[in-house]
């Protein structure tokens, strides 16, 4: 059994392996590697439309995730004090935008959007007074609030299963020696249910940085990274792309590593 | 005391509304939209008419081939998930020393949060014309194609998906009270009958719930058809993605969207039924 598990092991990794090796290397084919060099990834980040996709891509991903991890918190919170089937309704919700395939989100999203930007439009335009009113289209706004939504369904699952957990006796005690909620809030609550968002918070970044599907439907006129190696890939497979996929691959990784660890830390040093 | 309740409910509503109004403008009413749709009629130029008409999901036998693709794969994957998965979650759970046991695990976990597009993309180096192939030309095989046939579908979904198959079978098997084990054993029960009716009969939620979550996450999948099966393999994401981006029909694409979102609840509902009927239901974590 033992070396069946570590065959798994290679199969999960030495595919990876084998994109980040051949990143660096310093010929052209990717049957022979010829010998180290980092061209490809000089190539890869003096590409402007790279650099525009990867800066988009940073963009929405900090602001899906800084939404998410606000609203997912609150959320959590707020699930705390409602009764039972308030809680249930809200569950099946943030269950369902969890379960529910990519495809869908980004279909579905992208006909409700285009539908009532087709009605909010004409209207914006009647109250402009003079020169050019505003458009609402497909872009920025559309990824965040797709990808949010998924992302913020994950932080309140996350930081709800913190706060089941959480030791009920300090928050009595804190109410006993007359803290104000607040009070106990910031000085009892917050800090232990922190790494619970932080860790909320770099799952949403590294979900929205990976998606490809929801983008692909909702982005409109935008380039997200994943969007611009999915048509660079369709075009060939070079070197240049192992490059991309290897700082993704990094930044994935660090990100999902560190998340683990705010995860496990059960008590916040004071 | 009536104010202090007043607030208290006044906190509790600004707590909930922006994540209410966020799951009601980006999920309730897109799939309330998308129902419309489906029910409606193409446009001459290609967008929406307004219509009451089942016609879309009379013509969905138009895209059999990918709704047969998508469900004899996404079963047949997410099977073939659960074979490698299972002595790998036993390990895990059961086997591993300890001081290995978490650093096992998020080497399983850290796969499932990376980019499933460049995962892929390792694979279509590997079965491409210059990966395995070109090395198999060395020792004589020539001619051989991996890439673009169902056989490098059915192994991008088994890499893609296997993290998130052996999670929670992992989570049911590592809270199996190991007490039933030994008295399995001391009853006088081979190792193989412990397994079956103890190990295997308490880890069956874990294996429904992976199951169900790969076949749903496998049934909206785009990504592993179109880039290792190459345009031959076509599933019901790439039907969807041709309807709603190139040929443009909305009303048909959206009938297919709500087909499939059936689908997904019927196979949560079976697995779901076949697990509580089992033992208890259970939490999965997915970090």
């Amino acid at each position: 059994m033992r070396a069946f598990v570590v065959a798994v092991f290679a199969f999960l990794y030495l595919p990876i392996a084998l994109v980040v090796l051949f990143s660096f290397n310093a010929g052209h084919h990717a049957s022979e590697f010829t010998g180290f060099s980092a061209q490809w990834y000089g190539k890869a980040l003096s590409n402007p439309f790279l650099v525009e996709a990867l800066k988009n891509s940073l963009f929405i991903a900090t602001t899906s995730a800084v939404l998410a991890a606000f609203c997912g918190t609150a959320a959590a919170l707020g699930l705390q004090r409602v009764g039972a089937r308030t809680r249930a309704a809200f569950d099946a919700l943030l269950g369902a935008a969890i379960v529910v395939p990519g495809v869908v989100i980004g279909i579905s999203t992208l006909v409700a959007l285009v539908q009532l930007f087709a009605v909010v439009n004409p209207f914006l335009a009647s109250l402009w007074p003079t020169g050019q009113p505003p458009r609402l289209a497909l872009g920025y706004g559309s990824i965040i609030a797709a990808h949010g939504l998924f992302s913020m369904a994950l932080v309140t699952m996350i930081v709800g299963t913190r706060l089941a957990s959480l030791d009920r006796n300090l928050v009595e005690a804190s109410s006993d020696l007359y803290a104000t909620p607040l009070t106990t809030f910031r000085s009892i609550v917050l800090p232990q249910i922190m790494p619970a968002v932080i860790a909320g918070f770099l799952l949403a970044f590294t979900f929205s940085f990976d998606d490809f599907i929801i983008a692909f439907f909702v982005a409109g006129a935008q380039t997200t990274l994943p969007i611009y190696v999915f048509a660079s890939i369709r075009r060939g497979v070079t070197p240049e792309i192992n490059a991309i996929a290897t700082i993704v691959l990094a930044a994935s990784v660090l990100l999902v590593l560190l998340a683990q660890w705010q995860l496990g830390r059960r008590k916040p040093s004071p | 005391m009536r104010g202090s309740l007043f607030r208290k409910n006044l906190v509790t509503a600004l707590l909930l509304a922006p994540a209410a109004a966020w799951l009601v403008v980006f999920l309730v009413l897109p799939f309330v939209a998308i129902a419309i749709f489906s029910v409606g009629e193409r446009a001459p130029e290609g967008g929406y008419q307004a219509a009451l008409t089942l016609a879309q999901y009379a013509n969905l036998p138009a895209r059999a081939t990918a709704f047969w693709n998508t469900m004899v794969l996404a079963p047949v994957g997410a099977l073939g998930c659960l074979l490698v998965a299972y002595p790998v979650a036993y390990y895990l759970a059961l086997r591993a020393p300890q001081r290995w046991r978490l650093i096992l695990l998020a080497l399983i976990v850290i796969p499932f949060w990376t980019s499933l597009l460049m995962r892929t993309y390792a694979w279509m180096y590997i079965l491409g014309g210059r990966g395995i192939p070109a090395l198999l030309a060395y020792v004589g095989i020539e001619d051989l194609r991996l890439i673009n046939t169902p056989g490098a579908v059915l192994l991008g979904i088994v890499y893609g998906y296997l993290p998130l198959m052996i999670l929670p079978i992992y989570v049911s098997l590592e809270r199996l009270d190991r007490r039933l084990l030994e008295a399995s054993a001391d009853l006088g029960a081979t190792p193989l009958s412990t397994f079956l009716g103890v190990t295997l009969r308490l880890s069956l939620p874990g294996v429904m719930t992976g199951f169900s979550l790969v076949m749903i996450l496998l049934l909206g999948e785009y990504l592993i058809p179109t880039l290792l099966g190459g345009g031959k393999v076509f599933f019901i994401g790439n039907a969807l993605v041709d309807l709603f981006l190139q040929s443009r029909n909305w009303p048909f694409g959206s009938a297919i969207a709500i087909t499939l979102v059936l689908v997904s609840v019927v196979v949560l509902i079976v697995a779901n039924r076949i697990s509580t009927r089992l033992s208890g239901a259970r939490r999965v974590d997915l970090i």
